[in-house]
């Protein structure tokens, strides 16, 4: 490439990274504007980055060539009639573009990280995780055709041949059998790593809205981002409940909607449940956060929350995060409840009351700003 | 030239030379063009940076490349051909293209060079831009190291912004530029000339001509108040002459004003110049360099380029046809009075003088017209008719852009609509003191689409950062007079 349209290319990636930094708040509000793409890539639409010019308003019509009568819509502009489309614009309207750009999540723990000033996480428990890397360094006498490494199998049979007696330097032909070939095959790199795990609770008490629902799942986005980014090896596990817990997939997580009441102590008592199994708090640093909109049944249920907390669960995780999230049903008083009980300036529990969509940059910075 | 490219193979120099030989043959006369065979990356990056393999550093540049690469990477895109308007003429050719691309392609070159070379609205153009661009590039990177990168390229952004407020008869209308001479005959006090029997007074100054003279001196004092004296639509060049900004900045913006006159004649030529190099590339390979071995290849690529997406028009689709069947109607004599006043359809169509003059005609219209004549001049209802062509708009109701018909005249006036000034707004600086204030008022010239107002209130921002004083627009939105402000607080203001 040329080297001018690389550094421009560099200069770009800056200053789409200090617009994203600039309108944090916008993004992470609206993180479901975000596009996946594979496992670790989001695209983010980006408008007017573009240089700013006099222009004509979009619709302002044109010539198309093809088939079709008067009226009838033109082609390659999607149906706005069709689900899940109707508020997009026509993508073919003349002028429009918007610009996608790429970024890792990496990079977005990062700008995360530098805008609300988030600490380093100093990790607790020895490094226990082994990560598995395979490369292909090894070589092996059995593998598929695709990966048999030649000069190896050539040397093999040169080697038989001469001690066999058939090689000719006169006539040095070399014919491999069957059992000289060689493949090429793979090694695994064991890693030590920190390990952690997040376990996500949330009520999906009939007083949980979508609005309320919508705010926990973005906070959960740039919570794993987060943590991803300080951690090689994150595990995530979800939990619902009402009066009752029960342990779900991500995707059960943010769609059950059920009518019951709510017993907190239900979702803390299947946490632990779920850290004594599987997460030795010696090896695993152990993230119990709590969404909810702050309604218990009973006192009697937040005492034995308390209890729970204290005697037991706070002993085996680095930090407990509660999240309220205010509903218009909710009392809110489990947050007071837990701020009496631990003080709002706990190092072990951290607790986070978001109003609506514009708290949640504020809370994220609670949450992750200890640095636990 | 600061890439990795490379001379061409033997085999493709020989190429070259066999094609500029059917070239020539032909008739079409071009710059010397050097071919350079460059990497698909470095395509890429000459692409971003409009051809030119030096220009100053800018974040749209890394921008271009950005969707030029993340498009081939993905399949969506690739850039076939490129060529630069320049003596001798650079042409680059793709490495990883097969053969027969690479022959298509050379084909396709020398038709946009015999076009660079012979239209009329090239002929202003400076053709040793490879060095001007680089002497650019080296002035802009002196005023970084002093002043700073973010501080030029914010500047930069500012000229950009207002790249495309120039105007496009400046090239051709240099003489008009110069003052104005004295207007003859002068008059003398009162407007009365000069008596010398006082009988002959009302003769020679009959009270008509006396109320004349005063007012045309009225005109005069009053146009000469005005700043500027006539609307003056090269915006840059207005900022250029009269804005309160250090010499550095105006250096910026002169070159970012003089790139953008480099590039205004592919602007006004893209159907045209398009067309010119399809129909010569079809030539060529078809009569000439194709063996048969190549013919699918060809024929696949060719349809690929020339391909209507529904829809769209595309420029190479119509600009080929258009020539074709201008050749085809001058070469069976189907122009001119008699052939017009024609009123049965069938004669018409079956109307063949066996004039022979085809070619010539379209090496005419390749010399004279840009894309508004051309489809001005040569647009036929039959060429409407045949190639489908329909007018859109978009309907509020249903959110959908609708046909709305396929009439000749509306189709017409559609495309000029989209071709005039560039398909740019004809904006212009009518007031450089604006209530005696020193803020600048702009005319926007209504021609029925209204203003982008987002993209409006940010362009006159970009003058006010530039002038200083606060920014005036006249236009029309949905019918109505407007007026906006852009004040020096920041704020923008609507008016009736």
């Amino acid at each position: 490439m040329i080297d001018g349209v690389r550094r421009d290319h560099a200069r770009f990636r800056e200053i789409v990274r200090g617009k994203v930094k600039q309108d944090l708040k916008k993004y992470i509000q609206h993180s479901e504007m975000f596009g996946r793409k594979g496992k670790d890539v989001v695209t983010i639409p980006m408008p007017q980055i573009d240089i700013p010019r006099f222009r004509f308003g979009s619709n302002q019509g044109g010539t198309g060539q093809g088939d079709g009568n008067p009226g009838d819509p033109v082609p390659g502009q999607g149906d706005p009639n069709q689900p899940g489309q109707g508020d997009q614009k026509a993508g073919s309207d003349p002028g429009e573009h918007g610009l996608e750009v790429e970024f890792t999540l990496e990079e977005l723990a990062e700008i995360l990280g530098e805008e609300l000033a988030l600490p380093k996480i100093e990790p607790r428990g020895q490094k226990t995780l082994k990560s598995k890397v395979d490369r292909y360094t090894a070589i092996a006498s059995q593998g598929p055709n695709s990966l048999r490494h030649f000069k190896r199998t050539f040397k093999e049979a040169l080697k038989r041949q001469i001690a066999s007696g058939t090689y000719d330097p006169e006539n040095p032909i070399i014919i491999p059998i069957k059992k000289d070939l060689r493949y090429r095959s793979w090694k695994s790199d064991v890693k030590h790593e920190n390990s952690a795990v997040i376990i996500y609770m949330m009520d999906v008490s009939g007083s949980m809205g979508d609005e309320q629902k919508d705010i926990v799942r973005t906070e959960t986005f740039w919570i794993n981002t987060w943590l991803k980014s300080q951690y090689k090896g994150v595990e995530a596990r979800y939990i619902i409940h009402d009066a009752t817990a029960k342990e779900v997939d991500e995707d059960t997580f943010f769609r059950t909607r059920e009518s019951g009441g709510t017993l907190i102590s239900s979702a803390y008592k299947l946490c632990e449940q779920i850290i004594n199994q599987d997460y030795p708090p010696s090896d695993w640093n152990i993230y119990p956060f709590h969404f909810s909109d702050g309604d218990n049944w009973s006192t009697e249920d937040t005492k034995l929350c308390i209890d729970l907390m204290k005697n037991s669960l706070l002993k085996k995780v680095n930090v407990f995060c509660y999240g309220q999230v205010d509903s218009r049903y909710g009392s809110g008083q489990f947050y007071k409840d837990l701020q009496e009980s631990f003080g709002s300036d706990n190092e072990e529990v951290i607790t986070s009351r978001i109003e609506n969509k514009d708290g949640i940059l504020q809370s994220i910075k609670e949450f992750l700003g200890k640095g636990k | 030239m600061g890439i990795r490219s490379t001379q061409l193979s033997p085999e493709l120099a020989k190429l070259q030379e066999a094609i500029k030989g059917y070239a020539e043959g032909f008739g079409l006369d071009f710059f010397e063009t050097i071919f350079e065979m460059v990497p698909s990356d470095a395509i890429n990056g000459l692409a971003a940076q409009e051809g030119f393999p030096v220009r100053y550093p800018h974040w749209r540049f890394g921008m271009n490349y950005d969707q030029y690469s993340k498009g081939y990477e993905w399949g969506l895109q690739k850039i076939y051909e490129m060529v630069i308007n320049t003596s001798p003429a650079y042409a680059y050719l793709m490495s990883s293209n097969s053969y027969v691309d690479q022959k298509t392609v050379m084909a396709h070159v020398y038709g946009h060079v015999d076009f660079f070379k012979n239209n009329y609205w090239f002929s202003k153009t400076n053709r040793k831009m490879l060095d001007t661009m680089a002497n650019h590039a080296v002035r802009i990177r002196r005023y970084m190291d002093e002043f700073g990168q973010d501080e030029v390229e914010n500047f930069i952004d500012l000229c950009l912004s207002l790249d495309n407020l120039i105007d496009p008869h400046l090239p051709f209308n240099e003489v008009k530029r110069s003052p104005a001479e004295p207007e003859a005959p002068r008059a003398t006090e009162g407007g009365r000339l000069k008596v010398d029997r006082g009988y002959m007074e009302k003769f020679i100054n009959p009270p008509e001509f006396v109320e004349e003279q005063r007012k045309r001196a009225e005109k005069q004092t009053k146009q000469e108040a005005r700043f500027p004296s006539h609307p003056e639509r090269d915006v840059m060049l207005f900022l250029l002459e009269n804005s309160p900004i250090s010499e550095w900045k105006q250096d910026v913006l002169r070159m970012i004003r003089d790139e953008s006159y480099y590039f205004l004649p592919q602007m006004q030529t893209k159907i045209m110049n398009e067309g010119w190099a399809s129909y010569w590339h079809s030539e060529i390979m078809t009569k000439k360099a194709l063996r048969d071995s190549e013919i699918i290849d060809f024929a696949d690529h060719h349809a690929g380029v020339l391909a209507m997406q529904p829809g769209k028009v595309n420029p190479y689709k119509v600009g080929v046809e258009l020539y074709r069947d201008i050749e085809d109607r001058w070469n069976r004599g189907q122009f001119g009075k008699e052939y017009e006043d024609c009123s049965d359809i069938r004669e018409k169509h079956k109307w063949d003088k066996k004039l022979g003059l085809g070619r010539k005609k379209i090496f005419e219209v390749r010399k004279v017209c840009n894309d508004v004549t051309f489809i001005d001049e040569y647009l036929t209802p039959e060429f409407v008719d045949r190639f489908k062509l329909y007018t859109y708009e978009f309907n509020k109701r249903t959110g959908q852009h609708e046909i709305v018909d396929r009439d000749f005249k509306s189709v017409k006036n559609k495309l000029l609509a989209g071709l005039t000034n560039q398909g740019q707004p004809n904006i212009a600086v009518v007031d450089g003191n604006f209530e005696n204030r020193g803020e600048i008022l702009l005319s926007h010239k209504h021609l029925g689409v209204d203003l982008d107002m987002k993209y409006a209130r940010e362009t006159m921002r970009s003058i006010f950062m530039i002038w200083t004083r606060p920014v005036h627009i006249e236009t029309l939105v949905e019918g109505r007079k407007r007026f906006f402000t852009y004040t020096a607080n920041h704020e923008f203001i609507a008016k009736d």
